[in-house]
């Protein structure tokens, strides 16, 4: 069984951002893994781990070390590739769905795919949907537990997460699956691993050994970015004859500010 | 010359401090207000290898390098001491104690376990009277037979009442002419008849951690247990030193990080004559000198660690990181607590943990009175290091990932 987790270099989400010239600047802050991949990443080494099989992180652009790449391998994954677009391409995010249901093709023999939900820098949510239309595959987003994974009947039945409940659902495999937080408690990269990841030469597939042409054209563009307006603060202090008074106040702004 | 971390270091540093985010950072108030060891820290640590972090892999270690051991020390220090302290102990001073100077029996019998954390380290060579001075030691080895016998209290021990096994510096030789003669170094199994321990509690700081006690009573060693020659002990202690003083360099360094990133989030955020204290120039001086010596202790370290990667001798510069950084995280963590003003003067925010923890590295693995005469006699041309009838390994990558 092979199971594929998508993994994205991201901004540590502990950096300042902001926008230059149109494009987010993050200046020196280091490059992470996406945070919502590593619960991708935990989930299949788990069900690697119970059914046997191994795991391939795959991961479209990132720099020349792919910080993303290098912590799946750390955490335990038995390979990893880079899909590598001209610049230009890659700020399409539909260029990356491409890539990377070509590549599982690519890697054959792929019963799942992992993705964390969605990335901390574009937040979009979209890449899974995206590559399991292309690939043709169920997909089954919001993913919050696994129920049950039968490799030989070829089923995997999971709970969905949603803001009014849950879901369970299952599908024919193969299948995309992305994940939500509560899923799991992923592992800490083990020391055995950082020299591996260390070590490893990630090779680097180029649209034309995916067989992609340099005008895959996007379903969407990104048009503009814009910084959200800031929040302004203020505090308002309630008097009142009596505390009855000064609650009755403090009810009412509440109600009127729609926080109750 | 290259400052820049490789791959393998920088991840490690981000696994711990991972690690201490999770799980040492949500509780570590309660356990310090406890006076208590949370007792995950030691079985987690072993779960994740960071006890055996910078041991070779043939030994039960996970074959890093001494420059990631020091990184691994600055985040755990980061979130609290006690738990630097048990690499300090567990690590610097027995494990490298054993890897140094040990019998290749003694390495493959002491070091997997307390590799993997099956087994926890100790050092005894402070007593009751006797601290910046070592030589004043009066605990005695006898021997007797195939054995010694060991008497005598050692004082200040970290992890008194959790190490197995303990490196312990006893007087052999009482009739030694020069007083730092006539000892020597053994390696301790505290489940021996006659040792007891205890721990001491109204410590000013590292709280969260266990030092204490540890006495023998007519305690039985056998002769195998001997580490090195007889005779060698004062060296080895020394030599010890080297490794425990590169770990509290570099868990102080952290120290100091971790005084000036809650200093920048909380200029930031608290406002005085209507702008963040961050904007006011004495504020902004504080944090400049904590930038400043963090960048400084980290060079410093670093110097010390790539040194012992090289199997070069590093007393001087270990000497040097230990003395400037934790001078240095004392300074900077009183000057955490004034940028916090009243409210640094409470539990509520880490900053008062911080100053009580500095206090104690300014004294422990050689005060900075000690460090200071030392630099100042190599300086002079008093002091030189001579070569050792054993040095601590150097690290080759090789070597030190082989499996057998």
């Amino acid at each position: 069984m092979k199971i594929v987790v998508c993994v994205k270099e991201t901004i540590d989400t502990a950096a300042s951002l902001s926008l230059q010239d149109g494009s987010v600047f993050w200046g020196d802050a280091s490059l992470i893994i996406n945070p919502w991949d590593e619960f991708a990443v935990e989930t299949a080494l788990l069900l690697t781990e119970e059914h046997g099989g191994e795991v391939v992180a795959l991961s479209a652009g990132g720099g020349e070390k792919n910080e993303a790449l290098k912590h799946a391998l750390a955490m335990g994954c038995k390979e990893a590739i880079q899909l590598s677009a001209p610049e230009d391409m890659q700020e399409k995010t539909p260029v990356v769905p491409s890539m990377l249901a070509a590549a599982v093709q690519k890697i054959g023999d792929v019963d799942l795919v992992f993705f964390g939900r969605q990335s901390t820098d574009e937040e979009t949510g979209l890449t899974p949907p995206q590559t399991a239309r292309l690939l043709n595959w169920p997909a089954l987003t919001q993913t919050a537990k696994v129920i049950a994974h039968d490799p030989q009947g070829q089923t995997i039945e999971v709970e969905r997460l949603f803001e009014n409940g849950r879901q369970q659902a299952k599908a024919a495999l193969p299948a995309v699956v992305s994940v939500v937080k509560e899923i799991c408690e992923p592992r800490y990269p083990s020391f055995m691993g950082i020299r591996k990841a260390a070590r490893a030469i990630i090779p680097k597939w180029e649209l034309s050994d995916l067989e992609l042409s340099s005008t895959v054209d996007s379903a969407w563009r990104s048009l503009r970015l814009d910084v959200p307006a800031s929040r302004t603060k203020k505090v308002e202090m309630i008097s009142g004859e009596s505390a009855a008074d000064i609650a009755g106040t403090l009810v009412k702004r509440l109600l009127e500010e729609k926080v109750l | 010359m290259d400052f820049e971390l490789n791959e393998e270091q920088q991840m490690v540093a981000r696994m711990v401090r991972d690690y201490v985010t999770k799980e040492v950072a949500p509780t570590i108030k309660e356990w310090d207000r406890k006076q208590e060891m949370d007792p995950q820290v030691l079985p987690r640590m072993a779960e994740l290898g960071i006890l055996g972090v910078s041991l070779p892999v043939r030994y039960g270690g996970q074959g890093m390098d001494y420059m990631s051991l020091g990184l691994v020390c600055e985040e755990l220090e980061a979130g609290d001491t006690s738990l630097r302290v048990v690499i300090s102990v567990h690590m610097g001073l027995c494990c490298y104690a054993i890897l140094q100077w040990g019998s290749e029996e003694q390495k493959l019998k002491y070091l997997p376990p307390l590799a993997m954390g099956e087994k926890i380290g100790g050092y005894c060579l402070t007593e009751p009277d006797a601290g910046s001075d070592p030589a004043a030691l009066v605990s005695t080895a006898r021997r007797d037979g195939d054995d010694y016998i060991i008497n005598g209290e050692k004082m200040w021990i970290s992890l008194a009442t959790k190490a197995d096994y303990m490196i312990w510096i006893a007087r052999t030789d009482p009739e030694a002419k020069k007083r730092s003669g006539g000892m020597s170094a053994f390696i301790l199994e505290t489940d021996s008849p006659g040792v007891t321990s205890g721990d001491i509690h109204g410590k000013l700081g590292v709280r969260a951690g266990s030092t204490g006690w540890v006495n023998c009573q007519d305690v039985r060693v056998p002769a195998a247990n001997l580490l090195g020659e007889e005779g060698e002990g004062f060296k080895i202690a020394m030599s010890c030193l080297d490794n425990g003083r590169y770990t509290v360099a570099a868990g102080a360094t952290g120290l100091i990080r971790a005084s000036l990133e809650a200093s920048v989030r909380y200029a930031k955020e608290r406002h005085t004559f209507g702008v963040p204290i961050a904007h006011h120039q004495l504020i902004q001086q504080k944090l400049a000198w904590m930038a400043r010596d963090y960048e400084a202790a980290r060079l410093l370290y670093l110097k010390a660690g790539w040194r012992k990667n090289q199997g070069l001798r590093n007393t001087r510069e270990t000497g040097l990181a230990k003395w400037y950084a934790t001078d240095a995280s004392f300074k900077a963590a009183s000057e955490a607590v004034q940028v916090h003003g009243g409210y640094g003067f409470s539990d509520e925010y880490e900053v008062e943990r911080f100053l009580r923890n500095a206090r104690g590295a300014v004294i422990y693995e050689g005060s900075s009175e000690i460090q200071q005469i030392l630099q100042a006699g190599y300086a002079l041309g008093y002091r030189e290091d001579r070569p050792l009838r054993k040095e601590l390994p150097p690290y080759d990558p090789d070597e030190w990932t082989r499996e057998e």
